[in-house]
């Protein structure tokens, strides 16, 4: 009712006008295009792809660019865009196994078949600002020497492990298991484990970094080992039914994390290594690892483990994971709320003065200044 | 990426369904609210998709807008009662947009009104639907954070909870402490949240002509009251409910027993109220009601929009 919000059409429209300008910025300086930032802000663009869950490295770029470089701003305009789009069926179990290697680390093994591989990573880098790079022309870069060519099978690391029996199995689900999806189906409670690792997939990364560090620093500890890490390209397939066999529709490039953990046994299992699982779009490796953690941590009830800490609190970590719905509803604080507020002044007045008049019945002499409501000196 | 990405960006990717949901989305969205009604207050899970406003915003009274919307329709949105607020206005520019349908401020004139945090003052009919946009809808989250205790306690009807917390505002302030997003009982079964209005609206929500509609997008949940259900906001027999009155009327159009909101005008305390409902303000004013405030220079500056109408 109020000039404030009088005219909000024209408001929203030169709101609109003045964001758009300030995107550009300065037009003296060239415009960024989605090819730059999709070839040189690939992390970014992978991590939209993660939260935004929808593997489009060019649509992620583009979101990127509209959001001025809000990377949750960009997810949530890749989301909103994805829950458009027609869904054809859900693709084969993609099998890392075969995956074509760009990095492949093992914490727990020196060497092990298949090696391992660095690839492009800021480990081991010295975090010193690059101040050729501001410069122009950065020039041509140097050749990278590969020493052995890879093969094209990479065991994993858990399954050399697995025949021993000191490493728990995967659990193999049955074919006829339904696909859990909670981008179809309201996420409830109790959650299965596929439940969880598609929600923690979509998870924020800064919430799943901290929730495994909150694991690391004691509230619910899980002792992990980094099992392995690798990223590269996989292929993913589709059962056709009209032709009977799998179609190759494409490949993406992902991150896997197997974390073990040491597990002293319970009175369902006896002692062996369990093991926490992360995999996301491109190559966002911090999440990954947060991601295999906190899924480690959510597994206590199946262990018959002890619930201490936040981190295992499946309904707790489940529901706050999410920084679309996070950011929305933190930031809805912002649309106006003077309607309740109203409702509030009235309540608050009123026990005001309930309480200034059972203080003044209790000390007649009291004396009260009510326009500040401080009390006078005593 | 080694094709030029932009490359890969469609030229058919631009184009939206009518009302922004694809077909299937609002047969499942429909089912929910067929469930709803079926089981007044119940709060019906539903998979609450994306929306292009961000979650908190009345992503889930857009969606349910959106599943019963037709052509034919004609949508006003309000926000704290006003059409003119600014998320009244880009929900309304939505529609507007995705589905083309007329749009009115006028109560009356609307066969679908969406809204937020207030039901319009002038009595609905069995033609019109409300829709509400709800944060949310679990009444018992602030007293058990956790939806597995809370659906259980829904199902075993077990309120005791709410009970005691409103007994508890009593021997603490002498009276019940809750002002908005007061609880209900619906239909004699479910205690219903009815989403943030101002509890001076829940006599409205009972035995209400028009079906209403609550659609919270974040917390995936749907729930109904049927036209003509019985709902009761909850008290004792010692203490029952009653709701806010204000001791003046409407500075502008001198409207009483409707809600108003307190307009500060200046920093000495000078403070004016006015209808929460602009529409019901600005029909009163065409009719010749002026309040005591109308001629003051300052109530000139906050019926601006009605000057802008007649011009």
């Amino acid at each position: 009712m109020y000039v404030a919000v009088k005219g909000g059409e024209k408001a929203i429209r030169n709101a609109h006008k003045l964001l758009a300008k300030r995107r550009r910025g300065d037009t003296s300086v060239p415009s960024l295009t989605v090819d730059q930032i999709a070839e040189q802000l690939a992390l970014s663009v992978a991590r939209v792809m993660c939260e935004g869950s929808l593997y489009d490295e060019g649509l992620a770029a583009l979101a990127i660019k509209q959001a001025r470089g809000d990377l949750i701003e960009a997810a949530f305009l890749i989301r909103a865009y994805r829950t458009t789009l027609p869904r054809f069926g859900y693709s084969e179990t993609l099998d890392t196994a075969k995956m074509l290697i760009e990095r492949r680390i093992s914490a727990t093994y020196k060497d092990l078949p298949g090696g391992q591989l660095l690839g492009p990573t800021f480990d081991y880098s010295h975090r010193l600002l690059d101040f050729a790079m501001a410069a122009e022309n950065e020039g041509a870069l140097d050749a990278v020497e590969s020493e052995t060519p890879l093969n094209e099978g990479m065991p994993r690391v858990t399954d050399l492990l697995s025949d021993e029996g000191l490493m728990e199995a995967d659990p193999l689900p049955e074919a006829s298991d339904a696909v859990g999806d909670l981008t179809r189906e309201p996420l409830s409670f109790p959650a299965d484990r596929d439940l969880r690792l598609q929600n923690l997939a979509r998870g924020d990364e800064g919430f799943l970094l901290s929730l495994a560090y909150s694991s690391q620093r004691g509230y619910a500890r899980t002792h992990p080992f980094t099992g392995e890490i690798r990223y590269g390209e996989v292929e993913v397939e589709f059962f056709a039914e009209e032709l009977g066999f799998n179609v190759k529709l494409g490949a993406i490039k992902v991150t896997e994390c197997q974390m073990v953990n040491q597990f002293s046994g319970s009175a369902k299992s006896p002692p062996k290594f369990t093991r926490g699982y992360g995999l996301v779009f491109g190559q966002v490796e911090r999440k990954a690892m947060a991601m295999s953690m906190v899924d480690r941590a959510l597994r206590w009830e199946e262990l018959g483990e002890e619930q201490t800490a936040p981190v295992q609190d499946t309904e707790f970590v489940l529901s706050h994971s999410d920084n679309i719905q996070a950011t929305g509803f933190v930031e809805h604080l912002k649309l106006p709320h003077y309607v309740d507020f109203q409702a509030e002044l009235d309540l608050v007045r009123r026990m005001r003065a309930e309480w200034f008049a059972a203080r003044d019945q209790q000390d007649p002499y009291a004396q009260t200044d009510l326009e500040t409501g401080k009390e006078a000196a005593e | 990426m080694t094709l030029p990405v932009s490359k890969s960006i469609a030229p058919d990717e631009g184009s939206y369904n009518f009302a922004y949901l694809d077909e299937q989305t609002k047969r499942m969205i429909r089912r929910a609210i067929l469930k709803g009604i079926a089981i007044p207050g119940y709060q019906v899970p539903f998979a609450s998709r994306e929306m292009p406003m961000p979650y908190g915003w009345g992503t889930g009274g857009v969606q349910v807008t959106a599943a019963i919307l037709g052509a034919d329709d004609t949508l006003k949105v309000i926000d704290q009662g006003s059409d003119d607020t600014t998320n009244a206005v880009a929900i309304r520019g939505f529609f507007e947009k995705t589905a083309g349908v007329a749009t009115t401020t006028s109560t009356e004139d609307a066969s679908i009104i969406q809204t937020r945090h207030r039901i319009p003052e002038m009595a609905l009919n069995s033609n019109q639907i409300l829709v509400f946009q709800v944060p949310i809808p679990e009444p018992l989250r602030f007293l058990e954070p956790r939806e597995t205790e809370t659906r259980k306690m829904h199902a075993l009807e077990e309120y005791g909870l709410m009970h005691v917390k409103l007994y508890e505002d009593i021997a603490k302030n002498g009276h019940i402490a809750t002002t908005y997003a007061y609880p209900v009982e619906v239909n004699g079964r479910y205690v219903m949240d009815p989403s943030p209005t101002p509890k001076f609206d829940n006599p409205k929500i009972d035995n209400m002509e028009a079906l209403q509609l609550y659609g919270a997008g974040r917390e995936k949940r749907i729930y109904a009251i049927p036209p003509y259900t019985k709902v009761k906001s909850l008290d004792f027999d010692d203490y029952p409910f009653e709701v806010q009155s204000f001791d003046k009327p409407c500075g502008l159009c001198n409207a009483e027993g409707v809600y108003l909101d307190e307009v500060i005008l200046d920093d000495k305390g000078g403070r004016m109220f006015v209808c929460s409902d602009s529409d019901h303000c600005e029909e009163r004013r065409a009719n010749g009601h002026l309040g005591p405030m109308a001629a003051d220079p300052a109530a000139t500056l906050l019926s601006g929009g009605t000057q802008e109408k007649g011009q």
